[in-house]
């Protein structure tokens, strides 16, 4: 403090100099990101409209405009590629409509039992269920690959039980051709049997997810639930205990009260337990990138891991570039509903303090739920940050 | 979710049968204890089978990494391995240079954080308290940035470090992540919340606008910094996508990719699940270590913060 000495006293006004300084401040943030984020994204732009191969710069004048062609071959175009993406939309929708409700009823029933005002160890619970999202993906697909190999630790339980395992990562087969195989059905009826959208049959798309990738959503739900739960445990503290005693004081049992008073009042929170997973999982990529990608009869590629391929290991840029805004096009969207939901109800999602730094921990959970941070920046965490240390 | 707590639980959980003192006693007590009794252990019942799904994979994790590779195989559901050896951290050393990975992450994770406290915090402030042409701009162009998946930035980001001839360097696996928008708003939300008067008075006294910023109001940030502190050592240890397009010389592996080419690779094959879990444990310890230390002082200092 001392440093505030009379030298480095400055004339005229307070606010003389506050524009430049205003722009070497924010200069730094802003270079970096629109350089390696807002620029690139236009290159890639351009890259998913040309014919550029990888070789020299995608700006060098050998590389051409090939309009909608990209787009055009993923999508509409019949053949390999084609059916490629659609496969890969097919796995990643599958993973959604399971991750997603899953997930969040986990994330409820963790937050629900570990808000009990009596309960002991609450702090130790909370961290049991929060640390998988800490980790980071490599190490705990790693730790699942370990547990789902063919004579791994969960082929060993389900032995006790008398059931044969399958060997989980390597099993290409869909849950529901499975299920439908128990019944004698193992080839499509009919109806089924012609293309639906994408080059891909309709009895493809009604595949369900393949046992590999019912291990992926396995997975998500273990590493994801807990951060969810820490946006429950917010929730729940704002309805406090008083509503729910009254409940009880008028006659309601527990089953009850939870489903006609704490289920409703919890209605914001699940709107952005609900969004942040239709977003998140829409972004798989880590996980199949470890495991290879390619295993499982391509049964877990997903687009975002698909682009990947298609770019840097099949040199077809284009390609990749178009998938990639395909999804990025999708996300956004998804992003745009959510910020639309989560104004309309702001007011009530107010979150208590204690659990404002744990929501904020959590939005950063690690790769997967990357888009977490930037929704969840945006619409939670500021507002937390901002209200509660205001109080 | 403080250690203390923790470490107390693994009794007390146990021990808290329905004798545990309810808070509220009074007359939800007086009229339905049997019922709140049974509730709660059901409750306990519950929550202790799902803490063995979570916790067990990890407790097995550890065990098997120090198993034989045949005894990790043969015995997957064993706690206390045949017999206990420490090959696969020795092979960690040996076989695989994991410790340059290891080095490599935590330069990375140290400047990436470093970066972003201070290039977030300035701009942050910028955003917050400088009146300036274009700061509305700014300002939107942050939100637009914060929507943008992380994940379709692959391609892009390999395309511009190709283009400005950073691919496959240092500079080019850290800077793009030395900023987050995310980050940004984080902070000016913070400097939103805290009064003005004490920097006008600085100001009065005759400090510059940096040195205002950074001896008055950056020392009253502290909790928000240290949010920051933890998203962003937490990101970039456990990131991985952008060291896949960001280089491709196995000296410049960080840990996620090089553990990540441990499970693809020559050393992925057949059962030597020790080697991997081995480097799946280390890997893990400082982000469970930052995890344990930081829970606490996160509340304890936002909670301080409060009286200022």
């Amino acid at each position: 403090m001392s440093g505030v000495a009379s030298g480095s006293r400055r004339g005229g006004g307070i606010r003389r100099g506050e524009a430049r300084a205003g722009w070497i401040f924010v200069a730094p943030a802003v270079v970096i990101v629109g350089v390696f984020l807002a620029i690139p994204i236009v290159l890639a732009l351009w890259v998913s409209f040309s014919d550029w191969n990888g070789f020299r710069s995608p700006l060098n004048p050998n590389v051409n405009f090939v309009g909608l062609e990209n787009y055009a071959a993923i999508t509409v175009d019949p053949g390999l590629d084609q059916e490629n993406f659609g496969r890969a939309v097919r796995n990643n929708l599958w993973y959604v409509v399971f991750v997603v409700p899953l997930q969040t009823i986990v994330a409820l029933l963790l937050a629900v039992q570990v808000n009990r005002a009596v309960l002991r160890g609450r702090g130790f619970f909370r961290t049991a269920f929060y640390f998988p999202s800490v980790t980071s993906t490599v190490a705990i697909v790693i730790v699942f690959q370990f547990l789902f190999t063919a004579s791994g630790a969960v082929n060993a339980v389900l032995g006790f039980f008398g059931i044969d395992g399958p060997n989980w990562f390597n099993d290409p087969s869909g849950i529901f051709h499975n299920l439908l195989a128990t019944v004698g059905v193992t080839s499509p009826p009919p109806a089924l049997a012609q293309d639906g959208p994408l080059g891909i049959t309709w009895w493809e798309w009604f595949a369900g997810p393949s046992v590999a990738m019912s291990s992926l959503i396995m997975l998500a739900i273990f590493t994801t639930s807990g951060t969810f739960m820490l946006l429950y445990l917010a929730g729940l503290q704002n309805i406090g205990g008083e509503i729910d005693e009254a409940a009880r004081v008028d006659g309601a049992g527990p089953v009850r009260t939870f489903f006609s008073i704490t289920l409703p009042m919890l209605r914001p929170t699940t709107f952005t337990v609900l969004t942040l997973g239709l977003i998140g999982s829409w972004q798989v990529f880590d996980q199949i990138y470890v495991l290879g990608g390619s295993t499982a009869g391509g049964t877990i590629t997903t687009p975002a891991f698909l682009a990947y391929e298609t770019s840097f290991n099949d040199l077809q840029w284009g390609q990749g570039a178009a998938i990639a805004f395909i999804l990025f096009v999708f996300i956004i969207l998804l992003t745009l509903f959510q910020r639309w939901l989560l104004r309309e109800r702001n007011p009530r999602m107010r979150t208590p303090r204690i659990s404002r730094a744990a929501a904020t921990l959590a939005a950063d959970s690690g790769p997967a739920t990357d888009p977490t941070t930037r929704a969840l920046s945006s619409a939670d965490v500021d507002d937390e940050l901002s209200k509660g240390d205001r109080s | 979710m403080s250690t203390g707590t923790a470490a107390t639980t693994a009794t007390g959980g146990r021990a808290a049968d329905a004798a545990a003192p309810p808070r509220r006693p009074g007359r939800r007590r007086k009229r339905t204890p049997a019922r709140v009794r049974a509730g709660l252990w059901t409750s306990y019942l519950i929550l202790i089978g799902l803490a063995l799904i979570y916790v067990y994979p990890f407790i097995l994790s550890i065990a098997a990494s120090f198993k034989t590779d045949a005894d990790a195989t043969q015995n997957p559901l064993a706690l206390v391995p045949e017999t206990v050896t420490f090959a696969a951290y020795e092979r960690l050393f040996t076989d695989v240079p994991f410790p340059l990975w290891f080095g490599n992450s935590l330069l990375v994770a140290v400047i990436v954080t470093l970066g972003r406290v201070f290039f977030d915090s300035l701009a942050g402030y910028a955003l917050s308290r400088l009146k300036f042409r274009g700061r509305t701009f700014v300002f939107l162009f942050f939100i637009g940035v914060l929507a943008v998946p992380g994940v379709v930035l692959l391609i892009p980001r390999f395309l511009i470090l190709q283009q400005l001839g950073m691919y496959d360097t240092y500079s080019g696996m850290i800077v793009p992540l030395l900023s987050t928008a995310a980050g940004v708003f984080i902070m000016k939300q913070f400097f939103d919340s805290i009064p003005v008067s004490i920097e006008e008075a600085a100001r009065i006294d005759g400090a510059g606008t940096f040195r205002t910023f950074w001896s008055v109001v950056l020392p009253m940030a502290r909790p928000a910094l240290i949010t920051v502190i933890i998203l962003s050592f937490q990101g970039s240890w456990n990131e991985l996508g952008h060291f896949i397009v960001s280089r491709q010389s196995p000296e410049l592996n960080t840990l996620t990719t090089g553990v990540a080419s441990l499970v693809s690779g020559q050393l992925g094959s057949g059962n030597q699940f020790p080697l991997q879990l081995a480097a799946a444990v280390l890997m893990t310890i400082p982000v469970a270590v930052l995890f344990f230390i930081f829970q606490r002082r996160i509340m304890n200092t936002t909670a301080g913060a409060e009286k200022g």
